[in-house]
């Protein structure tokens, strides 16, 4: 659906140069909710801008609907935009018209007749909920309200892709679970392939399958949410998991658990199937140990649950040891280090 | 020396229907250059949706030439060439060609400032909906920037009773004119003010109806 292959794109500001990204691949599917995640300054605006050819790519080659963006013809790139809704932060909405008027003007681009551009509007208007607003403008809509309407307005073509540039970043909690509830929608109704960008993990946790993480104007880090949830490689990736899953211990805890040492600690890690059996508690009774739960979590990604306790064995040393090895066979287990 | 009122109405009406014509046919011309030039000027910046070197580097000289030229000595200047293209130098008609060349020029930065306060973000989401340049100068450019682009407008328009009065003192009649001549000439201070306080009440009424039209387009 969206193939980049080793992409680069840097800027010339005041005759220095800025890399903003560097030599990226990636390979977005039909169907995809694809995140991508990265602190300020990664990279992140120009990569999906290169998407629709906002910004030209300085090298690689850029794929979308299987055209190559390479060789495009203006008039051709008007043509495969109309096939790419995109959303933004700041809503980019036309002050100047109301919102029937906003999500009839991409209609308006293409000389639909005016009763064809009725019925669609209002169609697309009751999809997101503002049938009702219509006549108004945007300055008299919510931030939610607004970014309902961009979505209607970058649906109105009826697009394969839609690309989000922070689409949820200027809103509230409440108000961006909505947002993405919307958008879950229109991948799930509408089968529209959505590449999303984003600097909450909460985001790519609550509606993505796929994620990359972006550092530098690079990708560090690509895989299916669950996985890399589960199992995170680089160290950005893990902090950014870490602002979802609170799976780090505070400051205080950690002090309260130095005192009991040289008492050890483990992390246990449960994913996939071994969320559903009592793994634990059958490998410690059958050793006669007990085990005592300091912290924990559990969470859902992508309908499997993922949970992560703090542990601490009550035994003999060898005995520990036998379970420990036991455990390590089916799950993920690590000494908890607490320097 | 005082004028005989009885007589000198009907001159005084004559004069501020020749100020309203210079100034409405200035307007008129004046917009629909400066418009397109103001146009030309903002698309063709860096950056921007049809970016030209060329075009934008030749069009701000020649505006940066022009602008600031005193209006009076403009008005010299340019009437070897006002005679080639109006046939005279003298008379209301007359006066409408170097008005509309200083304002288009004017009114060209105001139709280029209030596209610059556009945010560019509208502009960028029209482009990725597959806008063409042109689309989005008359779909887009046009209808954002047309509040705060009338009250320039009005702006404008207030200027040109300025430059009237003076296209007058040089032969173009109107109110100007008239004041210099009979207030002004034959020091009769009472002629002064009443066409002082015509000029002041067209200001008026052209920044009201400014103010009334803008508001509708910017809803506030
Ligand atoms: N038009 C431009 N000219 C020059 N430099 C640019 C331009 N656009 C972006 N950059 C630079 O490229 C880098 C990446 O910017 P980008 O906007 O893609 O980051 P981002 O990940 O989207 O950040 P944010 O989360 O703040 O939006 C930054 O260093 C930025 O200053
Ligand atoms: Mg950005």
């Amino acid at each position: 659906m969206i193939k980049l292959e080793n992409v680069s794109k840097t800027f010339e500001y005041k005759g220095k140069k800025v890399a903003a990204v560097k030599d990226v691949s990636l390979h977005i599917n039909k169907g995809d909710i694809f995140g991508i995640i990265g602190f300020s300054g990664a990279g992140k605006s120009t990569l999906v801008r290169l998407v629709n050819l906002l910004e030209k790519p300085t090298s690689g080659e850029i794929t979308v609907n299987d055209h190559p963006l390479n060789s495009i013809s203006s008039r051709q790139l008007r043509q495969l935009r109309r096939k790419i809704g995109m959303i933004f932060q700041s809503f980019n909405l036309f002050n100047s018209r109301t919102v029937f008027g906003n999500v009839a003007y991409p209609l308006k681009l293409e000389n639909w007749p005016k009763e064809e551009i009725n019925r669609r509007v209002t169609e697309l208007l009751r999809f997101v909920g503002l049938e009702d607003k219509a006549d108004k403008y945007p300055e008299q809509l919510s931030g939610g309200q607004k970014q309902r309407v961009g979505i209607a307005r970058a649906l109105a073509t009826s697009p394969d892709i839609l690309l989000c540039d922070e689409a949820t970043s200027a809103l509230d909690p409440e108000t961006t679970g909505e947002i993405l509830n919307l958008l879950k929608k229109v991948n799930e109704e509408y089968k529209i392939t959505i590449l999303l960008i984003t600097h909450e993990m909460n985001v790519i946790r609550s509606i993505c399958n796929r994620v990359a993480v972006m550092e530098n104007g690079r990708v560090i880090e690509e895989g299916e949410v669950y996985n890399v949830f589960s199992d995170p490689r680089e160290n950005t990736t893990k902090n950014f998991i870490s602002t979802v899953l609170n799976d780090r211990l505070s400051p205080h805890l950690i002090e309260k658990l130095k005192k009991k040492q040289p008492t050890k600690f483990y992390r246990i890690i449960f994913s996939g199937e071994a969320t559903s059996e009592p793994i634990l508690s059958e490998i410690t009774s059958k050793h006669n140990i007990k085990f005592n739960i300091i912290y924990g979590s559990i969470h859902e990604l992508q309908n499997q649950l993922f949970g992560n306790l703090i542990v601490e064995f009550l035994g003999d040393d060898p005995v520990v040891e036998v379970v420990l090895n036991e455990l390590r066979m089916v799950l993920d287990v690590k000494e908890v280090e607490l320097a | 020396m005082k004028v005989d009122w009885s007589t000198f109405w009907p001159r005084i009406i004559e004069a501020t229907g020749e100020t309203i014509t210079m100034v409405i046919l200035t307007l008129i011309f004046a917009s629909i250059i400066g418009v397109v030039m103001g146009l030309l000027l903002f698309v063709s910046r860096k950056g921007n949706i049809l970016e030209n070197k060329i075009i934008s580097i030749s069009l701000n000289v020649l505006i940066n030439v022009i602008r600031p030229i005193p209006f009076i000595i403009f008005l010299v200047a340019i009437s070897p060439l006002t005679r080639m293209i109006m046939g005279t130098t003298i008379g209301t008609f007359a006066a409408v060609f170097p008005m509309t060349i200083a304002a288009s020029f004017a009114i060209a930065r105001v139709v280029e400032n209030n596209l610059i306060s556009i945010d560019p973000g509208i502009i960028e989401a029209s482009k990725a909906m597959g806008a063409s340049p042109f689309q989005i100068i008359f779909g887009v450019l046009i209808p954002e920037a047309l509040g705060p682009l009338i009250l320039g407008l009005t702006f404008i328009t207030v200027g040109l009773i300025d430059f009237s009065a003076m296209a007058g003192t040089v032969g173009g009649g109107g109110l100007g004119d008239l004041s210099m001549t009979y207030g002004y000439q034959r020091f009769d201070t009472s002629v002064m003010i009443v066409t002082v306080v015509i000029l002041i009440l067209l200001v008026q009424i052209s920044q009201f109806l400014g103010n009334l039209l803008s508001r509708v387009f910017l809803r506030r």
